[in-house]
């Protein structure tokens, strides 16, 4: 397995850095303050956990990086690009070129045949035809689906469906990986499949992935770096300690006291 | 996104919600149908009607006078044309002249006059008019009984219904049934007519002229009259009806155009000619220009200005034609597109309906790269591929429906006694312009879903159920 071009980095390149990043809206009366100020640097080819309880701003977060959503105020940097300078044809670029994102929900096109969603972000980027066929063929492979290609989604497990979403993201070849609870509609067994998945494409392919998530253990079990967020602001960030993965006892700890979506008045 | 891939893209997308997007195209189709049908009704009646005046002979026809004849002193021409003085004679120079102008057929002389003919020693006074050999196809002349002139110099004649009637002395009293041509040919064709006519010769210059004529230009323009006869054949028995607009005005025996001009007869004008022709060709009082097109009139009418001559068409009369078929035709294209613009409103409800349907498959597309133009270019590739399948099958509907009236009216016509027409027609232009119609039009409706479609925030779209 080759590793992506651009992604054989020097691990102390910065992949990510957001400055006082806020992320504010309103929602009818109310003043949500999503991201609060985040300010935090993540390296090439790091796999970096985003904990948090419902509403703590991990989401949120996840799109601004994503190039999704624009931040109100502060910067976002992926790759040296300022995401909020980007005009909006250049954002999609970026999430072609440069993002891989996988989702809870899958969110394959229930329409299309595994194949044909796989091959989707290569139309947008204008991939000839017969260089598309190789590449979906190749990214399948990987993560098994060879055989089910020409299934529609609907066909498939929720494991081989990620599995197939894994494929899509893939296949741009991204130097970043942006997973929003990839496992939250899996059973443990699958879900391990598709973190394993997740792994090898970090240390095969040199991939920076940063993943959403509220299940410390998988955080503790993937993740190399743990960041924690409630209320829209950075609570914790440290370093999975080797030795607790290697533990046959391991269970996880307690994420840190997160108090859930507050509104405040403006 | 590549175009193939575009198209690809909606065409999957419409096959997903296929009796929707069946019903929308199938409202486009209607739309085109109603539009086609419309307008090839009146494009078919236009080409008739002017199939029919083409066959006249009169909407491609300009005479030509000179300005200097007398009688247009103070009458309709004074308002076309150059100034008497300036005016040319229009003689056989001049003739050869127009009939080198583009687009002009032929230019020939009109020879009409009055004379006596007897038949069976029976004196008839009638106009007589000379015919080119080009009148054979015109509808007065096609088919009629008997036959056209055998030759251009022939001794022959064609003598209109109502002359026939009255060489037979079979006038059918007012308000009876008409005779037909047909019946009056029997005992006419073949027989002979006995033309008396006044010949003119010229005679040469004896001397005698006086000063003040010279100067007046009438030297060696002396002629005299001299009584001639003439046996002419009964060819062909006429139709036209010498009272109508159709056909050389009021003649009812007409001859071949060069035995005419052979005849020398003395024509009213030829008494003013005498002041002014010095030469020794024919000079014409008037000539018959006949038009490649009756759309070429106007240009060939301006041609023969330019060289001098005062010209009359009925062109008059064919414009206010064409301004009615063009607000028949406008009138016909609304009702039409009336349909077409209910369909389109279907096009923006199915398309408004598909956003919110794909509100997530959107945002999906979004978050993996999808450019807003991307969004937004297969939002109008649906809308595009809608109406284009609605234009083409909707000009095949339309043109079935013409099918089908065209060939129910035409049962209708048969059992009236009506010979059938066919006043349906559908050029390619109208099928290429109304399925390029639907098209654009379709395009202009998907402008609108397009639009919001590609302005989704996918943030927003991703959390849709």
């Amino acid at each position: 397995m080759t590793s992506i071009p651009g992604n054989s980095q020097d691990k102390n390149t910065i992949a990510i850095h957001t400055e006082e990043l806020c992320r504010h809206y309103r929602m009818g009366e109310t003043f949500i303050r999503a991201v609060d100020g985040i300010s935090l640097q993540v390296r090439c080819g790091e796999f970096v956990a985003l904990l948090g309880s419902s509403g703590s701003g991990k989401s949120s977060m996840l799109n601004l990086i994503a190039g999704l959503d624009r931040p109100t105020s502060g910067t976002v940097l992926v790759q040296d690009r300022d995401l909020a300078r980007l005009s909006r044809e250049e954002l999609a670029k970026y999430r072609l070129h440069v993002v891989g994102m996988v989702f809870q929900s899958f969110n394959l096109i229930a329409s299309m045949t595994l194949a044909e969603n796989v091959e989707l972000p290569l139309r947008f980027a204008e991939v000839e035809r017969g260089k598309r066929e190789n590449l979906v063929r190749e990214a399948l492979q990987r993560v098994g689906l060879r055989a089910r290609m020409n299934h529609r989604p609907s066909e498939l497990s929720g494991g081989e469906q990620q599995r197939a979403a894994l494929a899509r993201a893939l296949i741009n070849r991204p130097q970043l990986l942006l997973a929003d609870e990839p496992t939250g509609n899996l059973d443990s067994r699958t879900g391990t499949e598709i973190m394993d998945l997740v792994r090898e494409f970090n240390q095969k392919l040199g991939m920076t992935v940063v993943m959403v998530t509220h299940e410390r253990a998988l955080a503790e079990q993937y993740a190399q770096r743990m960041i924690f967020l409630a209320d829209g602001k950075l609570v914790d960030d440290r370093m999975v300690d080797d030795r607790i993965k290697d533990r046959a006892d391991f269970k996880p700890a307690a994420i840190p006291a997160a108090s859930g979506l507050k509104g405040e008045r403006p | 996104m590549k175009i193939n891939d575009l198209t690809e893209l909606a065409v999957r997308n419409l096959r997903e919600s296929v009796l929707r997007n069946s019903l929308t195209t199938i409202g486009i189709s209607v739309g085109v149908a109603s539009l086609v049908a419309m307008l090839s009704l009146g494009i078919g009646l236009q080409q008739l009607a002017s199939r029919r005046l083409v066959k006249s002979g009169l909407f491609d026809t300009v005479v030509v006078t000179s300005r200097r004849d007398l009688r247009n002193f103070g009458r309709e021409e004074q308002r076309n044309g150059p100034a008497p003085g300036e005016s040319r004679i229009l003689d056989e120079a001049a003739r050869r002249e127009i009939e080198q102008l583009p687009n002009v057929l032929e230019a020939h002389p009109d020879i009409r006059f009055i004379t006596e003919l007897r038949y069976e020693d029976n004196p008839h006074l009638t106009m007589i008019a000379a015919l080119p050999p080009s009148a054979k196809s015109n509808d007065a002349f096609d088919g009629i009984p008997g036959g056209f002139f055998s030759s251009d110099t022939a001794p022959e004649v064609i003598v209109q219904k109502t002359f026939a009637e009255e060489l037979l002395g079979k006038t059918p009293p007012a308000g009876a049934d008409e005779t037909k041509a047909t019946d009056l040919a029997a005992p006419l064709l073949g027989k002979e007519l006995t033309m008396r006519y006044a010949q003119r010769e010229t005679t040469p210059a004896d001397g005698t002229v006086s000063a003040e004529d010279r100067q007046n230009n009438l030297a060696g323009n002396a002629y005299s009259v001299v009584s001639r006869e003439l046996k002419l054949k009964i060819v062909g028995i006429s139709d036209l009806d010498p009272e109508t607009m159709r056909g050389p005005t009021r003649a009812r025996v007409f001859l071949p155009i060069k035995l005419a001009e052979s005849l020398h007869v003395m024509q009213p004008t030829d008494l003013r000619e005498i002041s002014r022709s010095a030469a020794d060709q024919p000079v014409y009082s008037s000539l018959s220009v006949r038009v490649k097109n009756p759309t070429r009139v106007q240009p060939v009418e301006d041609a023969i200005k330019k060289l001098g001559f005062t010209t009359f068409s009925i062109l008059d009369a064919t414009r206010s034609l064409r301004q009615f078929f063009a607000v028949l035709d406008l009138f016909l294209g609304i009702f039409g597109s009336l349909a077409l613009a209910v369909a389109s409103i279907g096009i923006v409800n199915t398309l408004v309906m598909a956003i919110l349907e794909r509100r997530r498959e959107i945002g999906i597309m979004k978050a993996i790269g999808a450019s807003d133009g991307d969004v937004k270019k297969l939002f109008f590739a649906e809308a595009g591929a809608m109406g284009i399948l609605g234009g083409f099958v909707g000009v095949a509907l339309g043109w079935a429906i013409g099918q089908a009236i065209n060939f129910g009216t035409n049962i209708y016509l048969k059992r009236q006694d009506v010979p059938p027409e066919h006043f349906w027609a559908v050029p390619w232009w109208l099928v290429v312009g109304a399925i390029g119609f639907a098209f654009v039009v379709s395009l202009l409706s998907g402008l609108y879903p397009a639009g919001r479609a590609a302005r989704l925030d996918p943030v927003q779209a991703l959390r849709y159920e």
